[in-house]
């Protein structure tokens, strides 16, 4: 348990600091394009191959890394901060508050996400803030339901009866006691949002529905792979996707950690 | 077994139905809205816009019904509908209805095959995991459950092209026929449905090994099974007769609850395989913004996964007598 931990931690590092760091520490043009060298396959001057029109896949996969890091974080935040406002409002005022909430709740998740995303992008032409803006309205249910579930439980604690008998209103009663004691878990979900934001802005774009497709994306960059994966060039596909896997592997085991230590009675290993 | 609970079964498909009107209503009402705030102009859709001149537009919103508010579209839309007229795709100059007849059939075939694939190698993988929890096997199947999950659909999709028909030249890369052959045979559509259902089956796959492993895994702990140990009972009556009749009910009965990750992981696969089934069709609908198609599609996508939930609430009431079909 240690060791994962550790290991998670260090993973998550290594790719936070790759996607911050790198591209300052060496700034190379991820465009550049250089017809002579085209679809080279991977070698000690490019790690990764070439694309098909000689740009180094290192560089691009890193950069597709930064991009698609900052699209997943900003729409696990966007959903979090969604999903709590919501959560909030069902659990602290309940009544009809809470029924209306939560069939609205019912009837988002009755949607596939991906679909549900795919029609707010296709409405609103492809580019970053749609993408932000379809894992928002798709994500944030499972957050509120967290949020909703734990504001409830925490509404028959003594110290809440306590401040209520206190003559505390309802607004404070909610900000000063209520809140501060989800946030743990609302923070928890936001941290497990980021790999299934980044999977979901990845596959977008390689629908060719997500950032627009010279933008280096992990998902763009395996959209225009596809071309060449026929012609027998696997470099251009294996490894954007694998730069998808490690950090979504890394924040599963750095979350799973987190709640052993927030609920250290639940045994299960399974994700939310 | 005494008879299954067919009245209070049948009393609540009923309610699910009544109750699915108005989520359905609601979400096409939300659609509309959607594209009535897009900055899209439906004039554009599939005609010769960009070189039309502005009366001409005009005209063409007017024949539309574009120019009138989206709430009096929305109502004329679901009328038509109910009288079975889903308007026309623009892209693919067809009545929607018949996109859907002629591809959801393709669509139903790859997802039912894939998903039966999953749920059979899921539990063995599951069950023999569960086994010996720690153990070697257990742990490589967690680890592999866990990469395949965060792997997106599409590049093992992708991958999966390039090792079995290109590297192996055993299976075809995509399409439902070969080249140059118009004839839809079954000869000639199972090569082309092998990889793309595998492929389907191995991104659902994850969740049922992990559950599986899971449920039966403490099933295992549990008091019959030890009563059963006790009792000098195999090993293999044990984990087939206790273990596993407890373990896997619940888990079975939630996979109709699996409907919205089977149509998330078909759009993709269906997308990378050139499989001409809905998901597909979906996707080129919402490329280049095909209204009418893209909506029936949304609505359709909807009733499936209502349809799961209420497959997942009936299995559930059989598997388990103390959950009343009354209350849901």
């Amino acid at each position: 348990m240690g060791d994962r931990l550790r290991l998670s931690a260090a993973l998550v590092a290594v790719v936070v600091l790759t996607a911050l760091v790198a591209p300052v520490a060496w700034p190379l043009d991820e465009q550049a394009v250089d017809l002579a060298a085209k679809l080279r396959p991977p070698s000690w001057a490019h790690p990764f191959g070439t694309d098909e029109v000689g740009r180094d896949l290192l560089l691009r996969c890193v950069h597709g890394l930064r991009v698609s890091l900052l699209v997943g974080v900003v729409a696990a935040l966007a959903a979090t901060v969604v999903g709590t406002a919501v959560g909030t409002l069902a659990g602290a005022l309940g009544g009809w508050a809470d029924r209306v909430v939560m069939r609205l709740v019912d009837l988002f998740s009755s949607v596939p996400h991906l679909l549900l995303g795919i029609f707010v992008v296709a409405m609103f032409r492809p580019g970053v803030w749609p993408v932000v803006a379809s894992v928002a309205v798709t994500h944030w249910l499972s957050t509120a339901r967290i949020v909703r579930a734990e504001l409830l439980s925490l509404r028959t604690r003594p110290y809440v009866d306590a401040a209520i008998s206190g003559g505390a209103s309802r607004w404070r009663v909610t900000v000063r006691h209520l809140l501060p004691a989800v946030l743990p878990r609302a923070g928890l979900a936001a941290v497990l949002m980021v790999p299934h934001a980044i999977w979901h802005e990845s596959a977008l774009s390689f629908l060719g529905l997500g950032l627009p497709a010279h933008t280096a994306s992990l998902g763009s960059m395996a959209q225009a792979a596809r071309g060449t994966l026929l012609a027998g060039q696997w470099w251009p596909t294996l490894f954007p996707g694998l730069f998808i896997i490690v950090p979504t592997l890394a924040v599963a085991g750095l979350a799973g950690a987190w709640r052993e230590r927030l609920d250290p009675r639940r045994r299960s290993e399974l994700a939310l | 077994m005494s008879a299954l609970p067919w009245g209070a079964m049948a009393r609540m498909t009923g309610r699910r139905l009544l109750a699915a009107v108005p989520v359905l209503a609601v979400v096409t009402f939300a659609v509309f809205a959607v594209a009535a705030a897009s900055p899209f102009d439906p004039a554009y859709a599939g005609s010769s816009g960009p070189v039309a001149g502005r009366d001409v537009l005009d005209q063409v919103r007017r024949n539309l019904g574009a120019d009138r508010p989206f709430a009096v579209r929305w109502w004329e839309w679901v009328t038509h509908a109910l009288a079975g007229d889903l308007g026309d795709s623009a892209t693919l100059r067809q009545p929607v209805s018949q996109v859907i007849g002629e591809r959801i059939g393709w669509s139903v075939l790859l997802c039912g095959v894939a998903f039966v694939l999953a749920v059979v190698a899921g539990t063995v993988l599951g069950v023999l995991a569960a086994r010996r929890r720690g153990g070697l096997f257990d742990k490589a199947v967690t680890a592999l459950s866990y990469m395949l999950e965060a792997a997106p659909p599409f590049w093992i999709g992708l991958l999966a092209v390039w090792l079995f028909a290109l590297r192996l030249d055993v299976l075809p890369a995509g399409g439902l026929t070969d080249t140059g052959s118009d004839a839809v045979t079954a000869g000639q559509v199972l090569p082309h449905l092998v990889l793309p259902a595998c492929v389907l089956a191995v991104t659902q796959l994850p969740w049922f090994v992990l559950y599986v492993r899971q449920g039966v895994g403490d099933a295992l702990a549990e008091d019959p099974v030890r009563g059963a140990r006790a009792r000098g009972l195999g090993e293999r009556t044990v984990l087939l007769g206790h273990a596993l009749r407890s373990g896997l009910l619940p888990v079975l009965t939630l996979i109709g609850s699996r409907v919205p990750e089977l149509i998330t992981g078909a759009l993709l696969v269906e997308t990378v395989f050139s499989w001409p089934g809905i998901a597909s069709a979906t996707v080129e609908a919402a490329t280049s913004v095909d209204f009418p198609l893209l909506a029936a599609l949304t609505v359709l996508a909807t009733a499936a996964v209502l349809l799961g939930n209420l497959l997942s609430d009936l299995l559930y009431g059989l598997a388990d007598p103390r959950v009343a079909h009354e209350g849901m």
